[in-house]
């Protein structure tokens, strides 16, 4: 593992991208953020443009519309992204399963390094779903 | 060997890379300090190298449309600029000497850092980079009558000189007139900094970081680098300036580093107890307030003069 992954993981950078969620999912996500749960303790820390992110955070169905956009996101960000699923929406599609508008999951979509479950997943899940992901990149 | 041990001082002690690493260091003590306001635990003590470590490792885009060359230069012109400024900040006490004419060549390159983000936000071809560099340009034009006149009037309390081995001889806080352009300066350095009350240019809730947006992987860490050196270089600049200067010697290092503690910490506690103006807001204030605050003090500088009164 080299000195850039190691920083890397010391300071993820977050973008947060919201495709078609009830919100319940960003409100956990922000909840993160504050003094309680205080993510900036890792390094952590929501950017507003996607060129300064390591994390691609996404809530929500993936519906047609936003779809497009997720993907074209993916690729404006700069390499390494890693991209991470929150909230029952992105994995499955959650109860919009049979909808007309959400014909695809998210990892059909886009390569996805973790997920976090939960409807909406506690800000302990998504702490420990980034330790995880930490984990998962570290080999381990 | 004179020119080798020259060479040591400018690049590595007091020189870049001590600069550096104090300048990162001092971007920490921001973001705890900023934490422990709200009560939050805050990052540890290596966050900023972790993050342009982190940068340099990242992969670099190009604007498709806009000026590349530029783009490029840009963050480069910046963190040029400013490692210049503090280099001769920090070699003055050691070398005990400097040039006539340094403050000036000061002034003129602690502007070129805002000048680096507004050439940059204009090439990245980006709407909000350039709504971001236009709020800039105003920013400039705002905060920078104020400050100069603030200067000159440490240049006429030191009788017509423009070195700063003279200037750093003395410290200006003992009058009213020094104690006020003090205060007009470090509203200009929140601005310089682009920290909260003043930070239009930059604003990430509004236009998503401004002209940083399309920056990312090393020219980002540049930037990064460039915005850490400038909170270093500026409370430096003003103890040099208004409060007696820098020395290197015994008690009078302690000395500095509880100086450059104090503004530090003056700035982040302003950052953090202020929302962020509009940006005609702070044209107002910088161009009604503070400047004819500043002339106040100026003319108080006059009297004080004239007829021999010391505290003013």
């Amino acid at each position: 593992m080299g000195i850039t992954t190691k920083a890397l993981l010391k300071s993820l950078w977050v973008f947060h991208l919201s495709t078609g969620s009830c919100n319940n999912c960003d409100i956990e996500v922000l909840d993160c953020l504050t003094p309680r749960f205080d993510i900036e303790r890792f390094g952590m820390k929501l950017v507003g443009s996607i060129r300064h992110a390591d994390v691609l955070l996404v809530t929500g169905s993936c519906n047609r519309k936003s779809a497009e956009r997720l993907i074209s996101l993916y690729k404006e960000a700069p390499q390494p992204c890693l991209v991470v699923a929150i909230g029952e929406c992105s994995m499955s599609r959650g109860i919009f399963m049979p909808s007309y508008n959400c014909p695809r999951p998210l990892d059909s979509l886009v390569p996805v390094s973790a997920y976090i479950p939960g409807c909406p997943p506690k800000p302990e899940a998504i702490i420990s779903g980034v330790v995880k992901l930490i984990q998962k990149v570290k080999g381990k | 060997m004179d020119i080798l041990l020259t060479g040591v001082y400018v690049v590595f002690f007091p020189g870049f890379f001590t600069v550096v690493i104090i300048g990162l260091l001092s971007s920490w003590v921001d973001r705890k300090v900023t934490a422990r306001v709200q009560y939050r635990k805050g990052p540890p003590l290596l966050q900023p190298f972790y993050d342009v470590v982190k940068l340099l490792g990242k992969e670099t885009i190009l604007p498709k449309q806009g000026s590349r060359f530029m783009f490029i230069l840009a963050p480069l012109i910046g963190f040029v600029s400013i490692s210049i400024v503090a280099v001769i900040l920090m070699l003055r006490p050691l070398v005990a000497t400097s040039f006539v004419g340094d403050l000036i060549v000061v002034v003129y390159l602690l502007t070129l850092p805002s000048l680096a983000l507004i050439i940059g936000g204009a090439a990245s071809g980006n709407p909000l980079a350039a709504q971001g560099a236009s709020r800039e340009i105003k920013l400039i034009l705002a905060y920078e009558l104020p400050f100069l006149i603030a200067i000159a009037l440490i240049v006429y309390k030191a009788g017509f000189k423009i070195d700063l081995q003279t200037l750093s001889a003395t410290s200006e806080l003992g009058t009213v007139s020094g104690i006020i352009s003090f205060i007009i300066v470090l509203l200009c350095v929140q601005a310089k900094l682009g920290f909260v009350p003043f930070d239009i240019a930059e604003a990430e809730t509004e236009i998503m970081s401004g002209p940083y947006i399309e920056y990312s992987g090393p020219l980002l860490s540049v930037f990064k680098i460039t915005q850490s050196l400038m909170l270093f270089t500026l409370p430096v600049f003003m103890i040099t300036v208004f409060w007696g200067g820098i020395q290197f010697h015994g008690w009078e290092l302690l000395w500095f580093v509880i100086k450059y503690v104090v503004i530090l910490v003056l700035i982040i506690v302003i950052k953090n107890t202020n929302p962020r103006v509009r940006i005609d807001q702070a044209l107002k204030f910088f161009w009604g307030f503070c400047t004819v605050l500043a002339i106040i003090a100026f003319v108080l500088a006059v009297i004080g003069n004239t007829y021999g009164i010391a505290w003013l």
